[in-house]
């Protein structure tokens, strides 16, 4: 009862990082809200990933493993959660905001008619004050994410609902094992109990799932390029500086929308959220979306020849000249002077 | 042949994607009257599949439904010059200030009215709000199955549909019975244009709000050709149970809302020359930031 529960996401058999970083978030809220956090997994030969759930904060874990599960299908899962929900009665349930998570939690949501808040990028435990019932609550889960594009920063909260709950986007939040070794509850549910025959209606009949050689999230520096860029044979310079330096290759949406880049390089609100050490930000004006992407950089490099690009309003160097100037000259003096 | 019953539910946005310096009021709040209100993008995708399979399975029939304000039955219009058939509007001061859960109870009770249906076809997700959550609420609402992310409708065989679905990191392809609520990406191939017969056979196809201003002269042409009747409807017509609606029936609300600030940080301004170049190359390696 009144529980933090992570709905866990599997890649490859292994719990994604998506479901780490919340189990790492989740310890940090169940702690200020001085209640346990539970893991659901759902899936076929789950066994061994209860320790790796442990690791990352859990108290409980709770395994659906039946080989009709392999696969994620919304309803059998869905079914499983809201059985599971409505005999435990969480007080949060987070997901991925992943094309699993946002599957899954909209469909748990209208079946236990409570609050869903999408994509959130920040959580907090706070109160709110409801004036005109004149109602405090308090230990709300405080739901933040983006709004209109972008333009925004909303907060949300399910004052009156329970499981309050959200999925948050991948990369935004820490993963990190826990300093205590912990170990809890293995919970095995009765899977005949929780699904019905009829929610294998939908079947899986083929899976194309390409291993992206791309890691924005992992790369301690990054060299990104927007539409100023200004074609994919200037994109050419960014790989070969990139490959010197030790960096990944990154892009603006408008970038990847020109065909500069492809899609899986995005960074921005609608792409990867990154926080490597060294942002060199090149021909990228800066949008509101794309600065939310990228604005935990420890150190941001600018090349720009618009002095008024707002990208310059974050950055700790700016650099005033064109791509295809600069950047062979970043080339030439950085072979020049590393051993 | 078999013919299909449609749904394509659509949505009337603000133009989030092309935000001016008028957008956001002083206080942090949007300025709708500066956004241009347009059909949501991937709504339009899924009336494209929806057409693709009037065009496949003649007689089937491609309804529109959508939830908004009165001006909404703009985008019935413009989807019934992209070809389909007819379109209802649902719009009532009570729905105003629903969220996802609240939406979607209104358009399943609106779905319910309408009768029988094969596909409910609707965009993954809005541009104002994102959250994608609309169309599977709606489908836990009616107890169909769903298909989210969608592609591509790849074939339809006996009682089976076949899509192809777009993840983030690969494709899938599913089977499913129906009826059943699909949702469409921005993948999927972009909405056929306008069709200028369609737009004369439509262009006074209004909604009974719209018709209010129009001269009595004109009002014999709604009874000769009912296609120009929209239909509209409130919550009674739906037989909604009020308290599920609007603020009441949404669990979620906005505590907060704060306009986009980032941290503006002292940029030092280089100019591209060799000096300073080599002198930044320098000192990230002396750092090392990089190497």
């Amino acid at each position: 009862m009144d529980n933090l529960f992570v709905i866990c996401e599997l890649e490859n058999g292994k719990i994604a990082d998506i479901s780490l970083e919340l189990l790492t978030k989740g310890r940090k809220l169940a702690d200020q809200l001085g209640c346990e956090q539970e893991a659901l997994i759902i899936g076929y030969k789950l066994k061994g990933l209860e320790k790796e759930a442990f690791d990352y904060g859990a108290d409980a874990v709770w395994l659906a493993d039946d080989v009709r599960l392999e696969h994620y299908t919304t309803l059998p899962y869905t079914s499983i959660t809201v059985k599971l929900f409505r005999q435990e009665k969480p007080q949060v349930a987070l997901l991925g905001a992943t094309s699993f998570g946002r599957d899954l939690g909209p469909r748990v949501s209208s079946a236990l008619s409570s609050g869903l808040t999408a994509d959130c990028t920040a959580l907090e435990i706070g109160e709110h004050t409801d004036k005109r019932a004149g109602k405090t609550y308090k230990n709300l889960l405080l739901q933040i994410r983006p709004a209109f594009g972008g333009n925004i920063i909303a907060t949300i909260i399910n004052p009156e609902n329970k499981p309050q709950m959200a999925t948050v986007r991948e990369g935004v939040m820490k993963m990190e094992k826990c300093k205590k070794p912990r170990s809890g509850e293995v919970k095995k549910i009765d899977v005949d109990k929780f699904v019905k025959p009829e929610d294998f209606v939908v079947k899986v009949i083929e899976r194309h799932m390409e291993e992206s050689g791309v890691n924005l999230k992992g790369a301690p520096v990054i060299v990104s390029g927007g539409y100023g860029v200004g074609s994919k044979e200037n994109f050419e310079m960014l790989y070969q500086f990139a490959e010197l330096i030790g960096a990944e290759v990154g892009a603006s949406r408008a970038a990847v929308d020109a065909g500069f880049a492809e899609h899986d390089r995005q960074i921005g609100q609608t792409g990867v959220t990154v926080r490597p050490k060294l942002y060199i930000a090149c021909g990228i004006s800066g949008q509101v979306q794309h600065i939310a992407g990228m604005q935990e950089s420890a150190m941001v490099i600018s090349v720009n020849n618009d002095p008024e690009a707002p990208i310059n309003k974050i950055a700790d160097y700016a650099i005033m000249g064109n791509v295809e100037d600069v950047i062979p000259k970043m080339i030439k003096y950085y072979k020049e002077n590393s051993k | 042949m078999k013919n299909f019953k449609i749904i394509v539910l659509a949505k009337q946005v603000p133009d989030t994607r092309n935000v001016g310096k008028d957008a956001m009021k002083e206080d942090g709040t949007v300025n709708r009257a500066a956004l241009p209100a347009i059909f949501n993008p991937e709504d339009l995708n899924a009336l494209e599949q929806a057409l693709r399979l009037k065009d496949k399975y003649p007689g089937s029939t491609v309804t529109i439904l959508t939830m908004g304000p009165p001006r909404a039955a703009e985008i019935i219009r413009e989807g019934l010059y992209r070809g389909a058939d007819n379109g209802y509007l649902l719009t009532d001061r009570a729905f105003a200030g629903s969220d996802t859960l609240a939406t979607s109870y209104a358009l399943s009770r609106a779905i319910v009215k309408m009768g029988d249906f094969d596909f409910i076809l609707a965009g993954r997700q809005a541009i104002d709000g994102d959250t994608a959550q609309v169309g599977p609420q709606v489908a836990e609402k009616l107890g169909v199955p769903q298909v989210t992310y969608a592609e591509e409708i790849v074939e339809i065989k006996k009682n089976k549909i076949v899509v192809k679905r777009r993840l983030e990191k690969g494709v899938e392809t599913v089977e499913s019975t129906f009826p059943l609520l699909i949702t469409v990406t921005g993948t999927a191939p972009n909405c056929r244009p306008r069709n200028a017969k369609l737009i004369m056979k439509y262009k006074y196809a209004t909604t009974i709000s719209e018709r209010q201003n129009v001269s009595e002269d004109y009002i014999f042409m709604y009874d000769d050709r009912p296609f120009l009747n929209l239909p509209e409807w409130n919550v009674g017509d739906i037989e909604a149970e009020p308290e599920r609606l609007g603020l009441s029936g949404s669990p979620t609300k906005v505590k907060k809302v704060e306009n986009v600030v980032f941290q503006a940080k002292e940029a030092k301004v280089l100019e591209a020359d060799n000096q300073n170049i080599e002198w930044l190359m320098k000192e990230l390696i002396s750092n090392h930031t990089l190497g």
